[in-house]
């Protein structure tokens, strides 16, 4: 039986984890690395790196650290932010990321999707889409540049084309639930994992333990994906898990052994 | 020191950053140079793409008769992902192609209800006992990423994870050994089963 993934997310900015991680024990609580390991200590599925610097001359500093981290740390890592072209692929999965998530830039360009399929293969390209009901109530309608800008484009037909296209996931955020830890947007989530039939990743508006308990009872969501809660401490992925398992949702929770 | 084979199929980065973070020496290999064999202890067939592209570069970088060489010599060749499907007689990913056939089977697409590919953490089930899972849990999580697989559970089969239908997950015969799912992305139990393969060599 496949697994529900619990994912963090850490947001890195010049090279450097933001928004504050605050394990116990850690030496540095900026570095990327060192936060990298604690997750898998903790029991993460995978890693998501969010670049929110993204410009050029820093996209060295990324592959930088991203080689680092995959130096030390091995479970699946995948990198977004400001990621454009197939050459920008190619850095960031040489450099030893899993997969690549694209954003603004597949809404502008679709067909970066597809080659980067084609020469990567689906499994390296996550389709990160952010949406948010539309003002008439009837569906909802994708956002580009962090959120910030509305583009028409309604959600599930995007969703169904990212499938076409090649990505091999998709990373969903509720602009309506981002932030609000009142949990996941499970209208929205069942909706769109009834559209496509690659996995996706939930992803906006965890609060607490029971949010997660929710997104897999009542939707078809394949993993959870969480920011702050996760870095300060106030969740710990092992509680989340634990109570998954209540609940009968298959979770990765290793026995150790002795 | 292992060699790691590169046919242009992929990442190699992590699997050489995981073999050697157990404390072994790597080198890529581009090209299969005879004359070298004796100086690897083992052999590496990692792999993401697609069967039939994958067995083409194999015959153009001249490595499938390197490879029978070295597994010819007893010392251990590991085949990984698409790099374990290699191993057997015949893919019929795209379309029928000849494998290495070191091992006996098919590879086939997945037949489940479930979403293909097959990808995530899944369970091991061990069905006959081996060096390589010294120290490992029970029932310890691996991370897949795969559409096709070993067709049917032939002798070689050490375990299985279940979806939906039985996937063959690891094999071996003597010195020839296949993980069809990632130990560079299994966390600390596929760094175990990765320093219990250094054992072997």
């Amino acid at each position: 039986m496949l697994k529900k993934r619990i994912i963090p997310c850490l947001d890195i900015k010049d090279g450097r984890v933001v928004k504050g991680v605050n394990f116990v024990g850690l030496r540095d609580a900026g570095d990327p690395v060192e936060s990298a390991k604690e997750y898998n200590d903790l029991g993460a599925d995978e890693l998501v790196f969010l670049d929110i610097t993204a410009t050029t001359e820093k996209r060295k500093t990324l592959a930088q650290l991203v080689e680092k981290v995959a130096a030390q740390v091995f479970i699946p890592l995948t990198v977004g932010g400001g990621i454009r072209t197939v050459k920008d692929m190619q850095f960031i999965l040489r450099a030893g990321a899993d997969k690549v998530s694209v954003n603004s830039a597949a809404v502008k360009n679709p067909k970066l999707v597809h080659q980067g399929a084609l020469k990567f293969g689906s499994q390296c390209i996550v389709g990160a889409v952010d949406a948010a009901k539309r003002e008439s109530g009837a569906g909802w309608e994708i956002f580009i540049h962090g959120g910030s800008k509305e583009t028409g484009i309604d959600l599930i037909e995007w969703v169904k084309e990212l499938e076409e296209l090649g990505a091999g996931e998709i990373l969903l955020t509720s602009i309506n639930s981002d932030g609000t830890k009142d949990g996941f947007d499970l209208e929205m989530l069942k909706a769109v994992t009834a559209a496509v039939n690659i996995p996706v990743i939930a992803s906006g508006g965890a609060g607490s333990i029971q949010h997660f308990v929710d997104v897999f009872k009542e939707t078809g969501a394949d993993a959870a994906l969480a920011a702050s809660i996760f870095h300060f401490g106030e969740i710990a992925i092992r509680d989340v898990k634990t109570e998954l398992e209540k609940a009968e949702i298959p979770v990765r929770i290793e026995d150790k052994k002795g | 020191m292992i060699a790691i084979i590169d046919y242009g199929a992929g990442n190699l980065n992590s699997i050489q950053k995981a073999l050697e973070f157990v404390g072994e020496e790597t080198v890529i290999l581009e090209k299969a140079e005879q004359k070298d064999l004796d100086k690897y202890s083992g052999l590496v067939l990692p792999g993401v793409g697609a069967f039939p592209g994958a067995m083409k570069r194999l015959k153009q970088g001249n490595f499938v008769n390197f490879i029978e060489k070295f597994v010819a010599t007893g010392k251990p060749f590991l085949g990984v992902c698409l790099g374990m499907q290699l191993l057997f007689e015949w893919g019929f990913e795209d379309q029928k192609t000849a494998g290495l056939g070191l091992l006996k089977g098919n590879i086939v697409r997945m037949e489940t209800e479930y979403k293909i590919p097959h990808m995530g953490w899944n369970q091991l089930q061990i069905i006959k006992n081996d060096p390589l899972f010294n120290g490992l849990p029970e029932n310890s999580h691996f991370y897949f990423v795969h559409s096709y697989l070993l067709g049917e559970l032939t002798d070689d089969v050490l375990a299985t994870v279940g979806y939906g239908t039985t996937v063959p997950a690891v094999v071996r015969k003597d010195n020839v050994i296949g993980f069809q799912f990632h130990p560079e992305k299994s966390g600390d139990n596929g760094i175990k089963l990765l320093e219990n393969f250094r054992e072997l060599l």
